[in-house]
Formats: structure tokens, sequence, C-alpha cells
């Protein structure tokens, strides 16, 4: 599934600058490294509008990183060689993924100790207000009622049958 | 009232998260390189076609790099700054004039003659300067915005402060700022200069 995405969303790539342009780009030449490049970029920031990957930006610098991208995957660079290359340059913050470290501990094990911190509360406050709640004792009518309820005989007053 | 004061607490928490978050240029993104060695690159000379400079020939020397283009709106706005700057002297500045003509948005480079881009890039270039007042040393032209791309560029103006050494010791993004270059550019420099 993941696979015929990334194929799709390339194709989709491949065909944009050709709509624009109305001629072949070398990029179409090689689908492979196309694909390679779609996929690494994905998982990559645009740094001039944050919210959209490297992949799916029109910004121009978006574009110029694409082509870099491109060459390094021609030159036979692994994944992790052209990550780094990009943060070298622009820092973590191109990373979707940022990368476990002291500065990012609290980003990536912040929310699981404030869960912890959560669940560890909420099981003292039910313990103490176990000790303080008695179970109400019911009257014969109260019962009655009840019964009338669950088998589903309404009792003469009941809201439905004033509507 | 006892029961108040933990919601309360946890409350006044967020809020001050919220707002330094709030007060936070997300723009800003700060950058690796400051602390690192100033990528190398040897580029044209803006006034002397045929002539390079690469950041090697600055040694000795604490000097600024500032990205710009004449299409960078915000560097119109930092530049009569950078002019009265140049005018005190003291540290040196050095243009890295960024896509002159990829970046403007409307040219297109692949419809342009082989040769045509660098004579449109030095024409632009010149112009702006003559225009709004030069205050580079030097300008070098970036036109496929390579160079940037090894500093780190992402949006110009950019400026970088320089030490003797050649390593990278403040990054300015954004438009220099009136107290960005009295309270951290200026007294910086002051001190790498005393280094040796």
């Amino acid at each position: 599934m993941k696979q015929r995405l990334i194929t799709a969303a390339a194709a989709l790539l491949l065909a944009l600058p050709l709509a624009h342009a109305g001629e072949a780009t070398p990029m179409a030449e090689d689908p492979v490294v196309e694909a390679r490049m779609v996929a690494i970029s994905e998982e990559l920031r645009c740094l001039v509008c944050q919210n959209e990957s490297l992949a799916a930006s029109h910004a121009e610098l978006a574009e110029d990183l694409r082509r870099e991208v491109r060459t390094l995957v021609r030159e036979g660079k692994t994944d992790p060689e052209i990550k780094e290359y990009l943060v070298s340059r622009y820092g973590d913050f191109v990373l979707y993924r940022p990368p476990v470290k002291p500065t990012t501990w609290f980003l990536w094990f912040g929310p699981f100790v404030i869960l912890g911190g959560a669940v560890i509360g909420l099981i003292a406050y039910l313990r103490r207000r176990a000790g303080k709640v008695v179970a109400p004792a019911l009257s014969a009518t109260d019962k009655a009622a009840a019964k009338a309820l669950l088998t589903g005989q309404d009792s003469p007053n009941s809201p439905k049958d004033q509507a | 009232m006892k029961r108040f004061l933990i919601p309360l607490g946890l409350f006044l928490v967020l809020v001050v998260f919220l707002a330094v978050g709030l007060n936070r240029d997300p723009h800003e993104v700060p950058s690796p390189l400051v602390g690192k060695p100033a990528p190398e690159f040897k580029l044209e000379k803006l006034g002397e076609p045929g002539k390079t400079f690469s950041p090697a020939d600055m040694r000795g020397q604490v000097w600024l790099l500032n990205v710009w283009a004449s299409w960078c709106v915000s560097c119109r706005a930092e530049h009569p700054l950078l002019v009265a700057f140049a005018k005190q002297g003291g540290v040196p500045i050095v243009g890295l004039n960024y896509k002159e003509v990829r970046g403007d948005g409307e040219t297109d480079v692949k419809k342009l003659a082989a040769d045509q881009e660098i004579v449109l890039t030095r024409q632009r270039a010149a112009g702006w300067l003559s225009r709004h007042g030069n205050p580079y040393t030097l300008s070098v032209l970036d036109m496929d915005g390579r160079v940037g791309i090894d500093y780190g560029v992402y949006g110009v103006p950019e400026t970088y402060l320089i030490d003797k050494k050649g390593v990278i010791r403040f990054k300015q993004i954004g438009p220099i700022t009136p107290e960005a270059l009295q309270q951290k550019i200026l007294p910086l420099a002051k001190k790498l200069a005393e280094e040796s």
C-alpha cells in the first residue's frame, strides 16, 4: 500500500513540471532515483512552508533541495547520509522524526511522563474516594421501578406515553 | 480553596509555556553552523568578471557575510542600516548575492541563453546597489543557490558573523535590526577582534 502511494506521489510529482513547462525535464529519466528522492523528502520538512514536507512543497528552496537530494541519490549516497547532509546545514528541524538525544528527551518522553503522572494521580484519587463513597440503599419501590425499566414495561407516567 | 491550587498551578504552567511559545518566531530555526567553520566556496565577484572570492581570503579578519538579492523586500528594508554601518567601518561586509535571477519568481532560467543569466544577474545586482547604496566590500554571485544551501540559507536576508579563524560565530535570520546590531553583532564582533 505504502509502496503504491509513493509511486503515485512520484507519478504526480513527475507530472507537475511537465504540465507547467510542456517540455520533458531530465528528472523524468530515472524513476528509481525519483522514487527514492520522494521517499526521502517526505521525511524532511520544508523550511519555507514549515508544515509541508520537502516532497510536497512548491517553495523554490524545496525545489533546490529536491534537486540536491536527487544528485546525492545518483551519487549513490545512503538515506542516512543524505539526511545528515541536510541536518548539517539546516539542523534537526528538517527532520519530521527528530532524533532521540538529551535536548529532545522532553519531547519524546514528556507525554509519557505526564500520562504516568495522570494515571498515578487518578489511582490515588479513586482509592481515596472508594473509602468515602457508600452504596445508596434502595427502597422496595425503587427496586420495583428499576425492574420495570429493565424488563421494558413502561410505567404509566413515563415521558414516552405523554409524547 | 486548597483543592483549586493544583489545577490553578497546572494552568499557570500551561500559560507560561504558551506565552513563551507565542513570543518565539517559528521561522527562526537555530543554525547548526554556528560554531562551525564557514563552508568554503569559490564564486565570481560582482564588479570584476572572471575574478573569484572565497572565505579563505578573509582569514585573520572578523567579517560579515550578508545574503541578499534585489528581489528581496526585507533586504531593501535592512539596507539603509547596512549602508550606515559600513560607513562607520570596522567590520567588512561581504555580500552573497543569492539567486538574483532564478529567485525572482518570474524569470524562467531555462528559457535564457547559457550566458544570459550571469549578464542579467550583474545588471540587476549592480543596478540595485547603485540605487540604494553599496555597503559591501565586495559581492559574490551565487546564481543557483548552491552556496546558499551549504550555508543553510532558507530565507533572505541572512547574515553570518565570521571570526578570524573562519568560524561562524553568529547568524542573524531575517533583516538585521538596530537592536540586533547594537546588542549582539557589534559587541560580539568587538570581542572577536580582540581574539588572536
